[in-house]
């Protein structure tokens, strides 16, 4: 990619959708592959936005994946139009979760998905109004941590 | 090195997929039935054990950049689940021995867990 060129994608991401749950991850992490950014990296994103994807499923009733990817960086912003989070710094706590046991009997909801994108990212910002919806920007840097 | 097929080996384990990729190395390996946990604590190319034979269990293997999935107490999982597996180049193996048994056997052959330990502030 030259400087100057930004890439933009966009995937909705559907209500209650377990079976394709992750599809928008999937589809950004093959994007990132063919242009090249180190693996690491990409891993962090992938996952970051798997936890956000898997959110929107569980709680808001469906959602906008959106990736904007820079030579340098990539962008993830996830909104929706489900109940919001009334207290975030709660949500932010590891192993506080308001998921059903059924999302728990897939392996989720155990509290960790916030926690992890904060972990993942380089960057996170969360706007949630109750009853309005919520977005979640994350910010990653295309710089390999693990090699450094 | 230890490779799948010696993992293979040592677990009495069934190759569901992936049979032409049993030389793939295996340094790590992780048991759970937990995505959240596999999805914060474990690094690329670990070797995942679970119980849980669902779609997630493929969906987290892909994103986590994880290196095989064995499945535990003889679980099989659905076609819809072996066909996602496939289209993400993921092997997948299936032992009778339970999740601790089949972990124990593992550690015996030296594979470390990843991660070792999680420290409070991780």
């Amino acid at each position: 990619m030259s400087d100057t060129k930004k890439m933009k994608v966009t995937y909705e991401v559907a209500p209650g959708d377990f079976e394709r749950a992750g599809e928008a991850s999937s589809g950004i992490k093959r994007l990132l592959q063919r242009i090249g950014i180190p693996a690491e990296v990409i891993r962090r994103i992938a996952i970051g936005t798997y936890e956000a994807e898997m959110n929107v499923i569980i709680h808001a009733g469906g959602g906008i994946v959106t990736a904007e990817i820079s030579p340098d960086s990539t962008v993830i912003i996830v909104s929706d139009k489900g109940p919001g989070i009334a207290d975030i710094e709660l949500a932010k706590q590891e192993g506080w979760s308001t998921a059903p046991d059924y999302v728990r009997q897939m392996g989720f909801g155990a509290g960790m998905g916030l926690p992890n994108m904060i972990k993942c990212s380089d960057k996170l910002d969360i706007v949630s109004v109750v009853n309005q919806g919520t977005q979640i920007t994350m910010l990653f840097y295309h710089v390999d941590k693990e090699s450094k | 090195m230890i490779n799948l097929n010696q993992v293979c080996s040592k677990l009495d384990a069934k190759i569901l997929l992936g049979e032409d990729q049993l030389d793939r190395e295996v340094i790590s390996a992780c048991g759970a039935d937990l995505m959240s946990d596999v999805l914060t604590f474990t690094k690329r190319k670990t070797l995942l054990l679970t119980g849980l034979t669902n779609i997630q269990v493929v969906r987290t293997a892909e994103l986590s950049d994880l290196c095989a999935i064995v499945f535990v107490r003889g679980k099989l999982p659905g076609k819809d689940i072996i066909e996602a597996a496939k289209a993400n180049d993921i092997p997948l193996l299936v032992t009778c021995y339970t999740l601790f048994e089949a972990c124990g056997r593992l550690y015996e052959m030296g594979i470390k867990g990843c991660p070792h330990k999680v420290f409070a502030d991780e």
